[in-house]
């Protein structure tokens, strides 16, 4: 089981990433470099206090993680409005001495590459689940349209519900604290998602009830709020575009992988 | 006999359901690595991923 759901991921993952990929050059990427220009001249070191929170995923790189604190900030938000020189400058993106990849290809390349690992992952997740709900007789059958509302239940609560609170941000956006914003958009995602299934797999009143409470409670706490009187670089129109470029995408995404994964789980289970 | 079926059968079906929830922790454990990790190199690299995705970043 645990090889045919890794199996049908890693598939499902490699093609729905670099389709994701594909969309995101011609909607966010121009759009995310376009940002940066206006990031590069305001010369925003956004100097944000170190990073002392534990990281959440505790990958095997933890110790770098007190090195995140960006390039050493001139005065914050100083909006310079000479946006007009040559070399936009933003392959440093001020994001301190660390390595970034080269604009361009190399560029392009590593975001394809992460593109691809979280399609594998989110596949992971998506696959998973498809296989708890068979084997516990949630689901009667498996197929791309059962994929397809997993798949949609999965767009709803990592890019819908998160970002009514916190909505995709374009380079050089006022934000919260790191930390606070990151448990804000994991707990959202994960009481979304409880909340979803519960008003699919259960038929009492307590449960719906239940179902909208968890769905409705981050956004009644409330996602952490950028510090007062700062505003984003980029301009306003600029920042809509990149809102719905990224749902789209998004959309997209979680419909492609949610029928790939349901119609490869299909094939396993008949197989078996 | 069938009671010795019947229990094979429900060891079975309960090692596939973990199985199955293992892998939904390691999905969550790779997304969390590309979306959520605090190495600058690692965020340097997902940089566009993250911002695409709403990851919270910066």
């Amino acid at each position: 089981m645990f090889r045919s759901i890794v199996f049908s991921a890693v598939m499902v993952g490699i093609v729905s990433g670099i389709a994701v990929s594909l969309i995101q050059m011609v909607g966010t990427t121009p759009l995310i470099l376009s940002a940066e220009t206006y990031e590069s001249a305001a010369s925003v070191g956004h100097d944000h206090a170190p990073a002392t929170e534990a990281p959440l995923a505790a990958p095997p790189v933890a110790e770098n993680s007190t090195s995140h604190s960006h390039a050493a900030g001139t005065a914050a938000h100083e909006h310079a409005q000479g946006h007009d020189q040559e070399g936009h400058d933003h392959g440093g993106h001020d994001h301190g001495a660390g390595w970034t990849p080269a604009d361009g290809l190399e560029r392009l390349s590593y975001t394809a590459a992460a593109n691809i690992l979280t399609a594998i992952g989110y596949a992971l997740v998506l696959s998973g689940l498809l296989a708890v709900a068979s084997q516990s007789g949630l689901a009667k059958t498996i197929d791309w349209r059962t994929g397809l509302f997993f798949g949609l239940a999965g767009f709803a609560s990592v890019m819908l519900a998160p970002m009514v609170g916190l909505p995709p941000e374009l380079p050089g956006s006022p934000a919260g604290d790191l930390g606070a914003r990151q448990i804000w958009w994991l707990s959202t995602a994960f009481a979304t998602a409880l909340g979803i299934a519960l008003l699919a797999f259960r038929r009492d009143a307590v449960s719906a009830v239940a179902a909208i409470a968890l769905i409705a409670a981050p956004h009644a706490i409330g996602a952490p709020l950028p510090p007062d009187g700062e505003h984003a670089l980029a301009p306003l129109g600029l920042e809509r575009q990149f809102i719905v470029a990224a749902t789209l995408t998004s959309l997209l995404f979680w419909a492609l992988l949610g029928s790939l994964s349901g119609l490869l789980m299909q094939r396993f289970e008949a197989a078996r | 006999m069938s009671i010795q079926t019947s229990v094979a059968g429900t060891s079975a079906k309960s090692t596939s359901l973990l199985q199955a929830v293992f892998a939904v922790a390691l999905g969550l454990f790779i997304v969390g690595f590309v979306g959520f990790s605090h190495a600058e190199v690692v965020h340097n690299a997902a940089h566009d991923t993250r911002h695409a995705n709403a990851f919270p970043c910066h």
